[in-house]
């Protein structure tokens, strides 16, 4: 069974960690990746950088930006992971835009993350119904799993299109907005976690954007099974450095 | 062949909407409604009159003699330097406005670089009383002071992009996110013929006005609607658009794209899409574009801002991959040149932009008989400074 799905069907809420690899330095990726899991943190989303992340706020534009500069590349990052399973057995997401993916070749793309032990892909610019018709099958020959994300201004009709579509968990996006450019949630963003959750689509659901303390992902996993935490990270590896992750991890829960 | 644009929104492999789900429910209103909302009766007479009234349109198709002389043949120049704000980009932003207005939309946002569209944007923002904000890479915004203050005269709030290259790409991006963080009440006019569909093919129409006159006004002038060559200038794409539309099907006549070679296409300094760029995906359309093998995004670069953008029109990369239009680069300095040939044989400053569609004169033997009509995107008061400094007046 894929580390997701297994990890989902713990009894536990989900702490969720992205970070741009190759930040703060190029090197520092699997020291990240070990770290987290060493803390308690239960999935971890690698980003790969972009030189134009349509959907990032200022924090992970920044961090992606540095990543480029420092030299990370796709083929960079799977060689600095291709001995990650050896020490670490949370699942683990790469999220990136969909171009660099298709300049590696989709197919070589999802093979060289099988042969790693990806479990899963975040790809915000593919959208769900051109993954649906030309990339699905390669993923599922290669075991990934696509991870599509909604928003409170999603249809229910195309959440239960993008739920038939998903094995793995959705990624509920709090509010309309990029990432990290709020913090706390209202009514608003309470009244769809709930109207989300009472929907009981077949695919738990982790909320990500916006979740930037013990108290945002108290909120949010009030509703879901879990909450990703993005720019908050970046932030905390900007101001500490990659060597201070379980004081982060600790404020969390 | 179809070079139009297909019910999934492709051209031949390019085109389609890649876009985060963020912007799913604008784009996928936009391309509910737009063909339902242009047909209209009261739209398409109230985009008429403005055009007529307000742009001041049918531009002029203008016999150019003495270039004609010079080259041989017969050239016609389409006039839209003489639109209303200087260029054919105000055709396309009086088309969206009206959509924004029936969308019910309140808020207008755009990106720009040269600040042309920009201008254009706030033009009709200021005619429909709705609200505009414009985001200029923050380098931009430096070197096109004039057009900054255009807009900030005409009501607009110009938002500077810091990101990555800060410049046209990157203010592209800017707008983008906007749009992410009001998903409700505004509407996104972008300024070329790029995007994710329906975006391409919507400018297309609001710009095909350009190739509609030229039938007739060929028809008039040399009892034929058909060119031998329609020639446009290309950077996203919008003014070849309009230019080639109404000749895509008309396998008679030679269209001709011309793009920015900046300092030549191999010198690293150039913006020549069809010769460096490769198959992937920009601002939420596939195309050809220029990146690394690694496929992040790269800087391009031409004299002229206009034409200063790292991708082409899916409709434009259409056209090149299968033949049906010439594709030529032209550097800095031939379009240049051209321009202040231009002034001098016909006493009309052309944007620089347009200096490049010229610039093929020099570059591609027409023959005597040829009727040629290159289109003449905008005015050159705009470029009056990199002029200066070029031709150091």
């Amino acid at each position: 069974m894929n580390r997701i799905n297994q990890k989902l069907q713990e009894n536990k809420k989900i702490l969720s960690i992205y970070f741009s690899a190759g930040y703060p330095n190029l090197d520092d990726t699997v020291q990240i990746i070990q770290d987290l899991e060493k803390n308690g943190v239960d999935m971890i989303e690698i980003g790969l950088p972009f030189s134009d992340p349509l959907a990032d706020g200022p924090t992970i534009q920044a961090s992606s930006t540095t990543a480029l500069q420092n030299g990370m590349t796709s083929q960079i990052l799977f060689d600095q992971l291709k001995d990650i399973r050896k020490t670490v057995s949370i699942p683990l997401v790469i999220m990136g835009y969909f171009n660099p993916m298709l300049q590696y070749g989709v197919e070589a793309f999802c093979q060289k993350c099988a042969e790693i032990g990806i479990d899963g892909l975040i790809i915000p610019d593919l959208p769900v119904d051109v993954y649906a018709e030309e990339y699905k099958a390669t993923f599922d020959k290669y075991g990934l799993k696509n991870i599509f994300l909604i928003t409170p201004q999603t249809s229910e009709e195309r959440i239960r299109f993008i739920d038939s579509v998903s094995d793995g968990f959705i990624y509920m996006v709090s509010s309309a907005s990029v990432t990290g450019s709020q913090s706390g949630f209202g009514n608003t963003q309470e009244t769809y976690f709930k109207r989300i959750a009472d929907m009981n689509l077949k695919n738990p659901q982790i909320i990500g954007f916006g979740i930037s303390n013990q108290e945002t992902f108290n909120q949010a996993t009030q509703f879901a099974k879990g909450a990703i935490i993005g720019s908050a990270f970046i932030t905390h590896l900007k101001e500490n450095g990659s060597g201070k992750i379980e004081s982060f991890v600790k404020t969390i829960r | 062949m179809s070079y139009n644009v297909n019910e999934k929104g492709y051209y031949g492999e390019f085109g389609g909407a890649y876009i985060p789900e963020m912007l799913y429910p604008n784009v996928e209103e936009l391309r509910q409604k737009y063909l339902e909302i242009t047909a209209q009766p009261d739209f398409i007479k109230e985009f008429e009159q403005l055009l007529k009234d307000y742009v001041g349109r049918p531009s002029p198709l203008y016999f150019a003699k003495r270039l004609s002389e010079k080259y041989n043949t017969k050239i016609y120049l389409k006039r839209e330097d003489l639109n209303h704000t200087g260029a054919h980009k105000i055709n396309n932003t009086i088309g969206q406005i009206l959509v924004a207005k029936k969308l019910g939309k309140k808020r207008i946002i755009a990106e720009t670089g040269a600040g042309q569209h920009g201008v254009a944007t706030a033009t009709v923002c200021a005619l429909m009383g709705l609200e505009c904000i414009v985001y200029m890479g923050e380098i931009d915004i430096k070197r096109q002071a004039p057009n900054v203050a255009r807009m900030k005269m005409l009501g607009a709030e110009v938002r500077p992009a810091l990101s990555g290259s800060r410049t046209l790409k990157d203010a592209t991006n800017e707008a983008i996110r906007d749009w992410i963080n009001n998903p409700v009440d505004t509407h996104y006019i972008i300024g070329s013929a790029i995007g994710p569909h329906p975006y391409p093919d919507m400018v297309t129409r609001f710009q095909s006005i350009i190739s509609e006159e030229i039938k007739w006004q060929l028809q008039e002038k040399e009892g034929r609607e058909n060119p031998d060559y329609v020639v446009a200038c290309i950077g996203g794409g919008s003014n070849a658009a309009g230019t080639f539309y109404h000749f895509l099907d008309e396998e008679k006549v030679g269209i001709i794209a011309v793009e920015a070679a900046g300092k030549g296409v191999d010198s690293g300094h150039s913006a020549a899409t069809s010769k460096l760029g490769k198959i992937g995906i920009i601002h939420g359309c596939k195309t050809l574009l220029m990146q690394t093998p690694d496929g992040q995004i790269t800087e391009p670069y031409s004299i002229s801002a206009g034409l200063d953008y790292p991708g082409v029109g899916p409709m434009h990369a259409h056209l090149a991959q299968t033949g049906r239009a010439e594709f030529y680069s032209v550097t800095d300095d031939d379009a240049m040149e051209s321009g202040l040939e231009l002034c001098k044989l016909e006493g009309i400053i052309p944007a620089i932009e347009s200096s490049h569609a010229l610039a093929v004169l020099k570059e591609r033997k027409f023959k005597p008989t040829d009727v040629v009509v290159i289109s003449l995107s905008g005015r050159g008061d705009k470029d009056l400074n990199t002029y200066i400094d070029y031709f150091k007046l």
